[in-house]
């Protein structure tokens, strides 16, 4: 327990590697694209536990609300609009990985109640390498990089959202139905 | 502390895996999902290294919320095309959308 204690950072952060890897070559491997979206989608979350564990816990929020949340969203939506040829419903495959979900289930659990341990059996003062400092005073994370972003970084910030605005204009105009967009020839669309 | 070298190794193999997904996948969308990969290992990059050089910064996550930011456009922009591609040509594959290929 000692030793669990002492290198909990390091042996998380090769266990997330190990996961995120194999994650990783699942995006690239798999013939199904939902299942390589699914596989992108815990490739995310161990990105996310990674920015953790690296002390950027605002980013790792990010990540799991944009990334996971929206994008993800995104990317099934349009391989069901899609891809419905490569999207059959596959009856075996839910008897085939239900042991690797239920071990998946089990390792999640096992690295939470060992969070709750390691919690319990801490001692001492409160950890403050967690914070950053700001104008010389110290601050949580999120605070930091409201901060920080919304001084320093003000001019990126707003030509970032100019992008996002130009990238939805244009997303709904190609997404429109009947726009001047359509064949020349006038074929009829299948 | 894990050292830097580890996370920049880590990036490396997601960053190729990446670009192995977009030179070998045929399917748009799949090399959209390639090209999230990437993005996220230079992410991993950007917070490793920020976190080494001076760890009472924030430098390197706000340069990841921007990435985070521009990559939500880029799909948002890339997948509309997808499904407009799909719709006049019915195929979401890059082989078959070669008109301007010459």
């Amino acid at each position: 327990m000692e030793f669990l204690v002492s290198n909990f950072e390091a042996i998380l952060f090769y266990l997330v590697a190990a996961l995120t890897v194999a994650a990783g070559v699942g995006v690239i491997a798999l013939k199904n694209p939902v299942h390589s979206a699914l596989s992108l989608l815990s490739t995310f979350l161990m990105v996310a536990v990674l920015f953790v564990v690296r002390h950027a816990e605002f980013l790792a929020a990010v990540q799991v609300l944009v990334y996971a949340g929206g994008i993800m969203v995104l990317f099934l939506f349009v391989i069901m609009l899609v891809n419905v040829k490569g999207v059959r419903p596959d009856a075996a495959f839910l008897t085939r990985w239900a042991p690797l979900a239920i071990a998946g289930g089990v390792l999640i659990g096992v690295l939470l109640a060992l969070l709750v341990l390691l919690g319990v059996l801490a001692t001492g003062t409160a950890d403050t390498s967690a914070l950053q400092s700001v104008d010389g005073q110290l601050a949580g994370n999120t605070e930091a990089v409201g901060i920080t972003l919304y001084t320093t970084y003000l001019v990126p910030f707003e030509i970032v959202s100019v992008v996002l605005l130009v990238a939805m204009i244009a997303a709904i105009i190609f997404g429109r139905r009947d726009v001047a967009l359509e064949r020349p020839d006038g074929e009829a669309r299948p | 502390m894990v050292p830097l070298e580890n996370y920049l190794v880590l990036s490396a193999v997601m960053f190729s895996l990446g670009v192995y997904g977009v030179l070998a996948r045929r399917n748009a969308v799949l090399i959209l999902m390639s090209v999230e990969l990437m993005l996220n290992a230079v992410s991993i990059n950007f917070v490793a290294f920020a976190a080494y050089l001076d760890p009472d910064k924030v430098l390197g996550a706000i340069f990841a919320v921007f990435i985070i930011t521009v990559a939500a456009a880029e799909v948002g922009l890339a997948l509309a095309i997808v499904i407009r591609l799909f719709r006049n040509r019915a195929t979401s594959n890059v082989d078959e959308a070669a008109s301007m290929k010459w």
